[in-house]
């Protein structure tokens, strides 16, 4: 049994030091599109976090049932079979929600982490710490996630999760809200200060040529 | 036949798979890298659209839609699996031709080939086609033309990266760094295209 050290470093690793969108170029896609707003951040990384974690369990435990030759088809069903849970858990409870997701719940499946983790870490551990390197990678994920969230609704709206931090000019306030952040593609810009902020911070992720 | 033709301007340049979708992205960011492999791989994906967002279509409309197979019967929470199922089938069926007729291609492309089966355009491009209700014909061109635009987004992407090599680039923002402030801006002027309509 693996003991809790070894547990803290596959469960909060993820976050700076091996981050699944910072350093492993894993999970981009939706990264970049649902970060307009907190909540719908939250939302996205809470649906990538369970599909991870449950997924590495499933496949950790049958791993070695898995024969290799079909173990991308089985990895997919697996994962293909959550991704169908949350989106219809998402359709019953928070229909809105969903509506505004669209097609990025089911990209879930596509989502380069999900199969990356099942690839490069259950298959070789046992289910237990496979599951914690699930949600530790889905944490990951969800930090960059909501850090670019809070950026981007923080500056082009002035507010958090909704709520009104700073008041707008043209409610009266004295924020003026800056329309580049609203659009999708400045989360590239966002996301590429942080890779620099957190590479600034630790050395040794820096890329030689 | 004008009715195609303007889809397919549209998803070439105004609603472009990965500048204004950002769909593909892992792929896009770690395989542009050199134009030759970034070219072949764009091949590949607009192959693998081409007939995965047709043969999505048909499947769809025959067996999962609502009332598709009988009254009352509805089948679209299985859409997914389905999806995802095809797509890793074809993308097998393109490694083999591949191995066999352009073995050099195939070597290029190396692991990023079966990676093409979680490529999200693919899958984007699939469940877009289910969103928006194509009928045949149209989800014929909306595949080509969105394997396209991805095509055309990535070989330009590379292009841009061959010359960065000569830049003096801050050494925290070397690699991914750099590589997401250019796709950054390579969005924003596809962000031009916007007001363009069709």
């Amino acid at each position: 049994m693996a003991d809790t050290k070894e547990m803290k470093k596959v469960l909060f690793g993820p976050i700076l030091d091996n981050n699944p969108i910072g350093l492993q170029v894993l999970g981009i896609c939706s990264a970049l599109a649902v970060t307009g707003s907190m909540q719908k951040a939250l939302i996205m990384t809470i649906a990538v976090t369970l599909v991870t974690a449950f997924s590495s369990l499933f496949i950790s435990m049958i791993r070695n049932q898995i024969p290799n030759a079909v173990r991308i088809i089985v990895q997919m069903a697996i994962i293909a079979s959550l991704v169908i849970l949350v989106d219809q858990c998402l359709k019953a409870f928070a229909y809105q929600m969903s509506k505004e997701l669209s097609v990025f719940v089911g990209l879930i499946i596509t989502n380069c982490i999900v199969m990356g983790r099942a690839e490069a870490y259950a298959m070789k551990e046992p289910p237990l710490m496979s599951f914690l390197d699930g949600i530790g990678n889905g944490i990951g994920y969800g930090a960059m996630l909501m850090a670019v969230a809070f950026f981007r609704e923080l500056l082009s709206k002035g507010s958090l999760f909704d709520v009104q931090i700073m008041p707008l000019l043209r409610d009266g306030g004295w924020y003026q809200a800056n329309g580049l952040l609203v659009l999708p593609f400045s989360s590239f810009f966002v996301i590429g200060l942080i890779i620099w902020a957190i590479r600034q911070y630790k050395p040794e992720q820096v890329e030689k040529d | 036949m004008e009715h195609y033709i303007s889809l397919f301007i549209k998803v070439v340049f105004v609603e472009n798979m990965a500048l204004s979708f950002f769909l593909g992205m892992c792929t896009f960011l770690a395989v542009s890298k050199k134009i030759s492999t970034a070219i072949g791989l764009g091949v590949a994906v607009t192959f693998v659209l081409a007939i995965a967002v047709p043969a999505n279509q048909v499947i769809y409309h025959a067996v999962l839609a609502p009332n598709a197979l009988g009254e009352g019967i509805d089948l679209s929470f299985l859409s997914f699996i389905t999806y995802i199922g095809v797509i890793a089938a074809l993308v097998q069926v393109v490694e083999m031709i591949l191995d066999k007729y352009m073995p050099v291609l195939y070597n290029a492309l190396g692991i990023f080939l079966p990676l093409i089966t979680v490529n999200c355009a693919i899958f984007g491009g699939v469940a877009f086609m289910v969103q928006r209700n194509y009928n045949f014909g149209e989800s014929v061109v909306f595949g080509i033309g969105s394997g396209v635009g991805w095509t055309l987004a990535i070989v330009l992407m590379a292009a841009v990266r061959e010359k960065l090599k000569y830049a003096d680039i801050p050494d925290g923002l070397k690699g991914l760094g750099i590589t997401f402030i250019t796709a950054g801006l390579m969005a924003l002027g596809f962000q031009s295209f916007g007001g363009i309509s069709l």
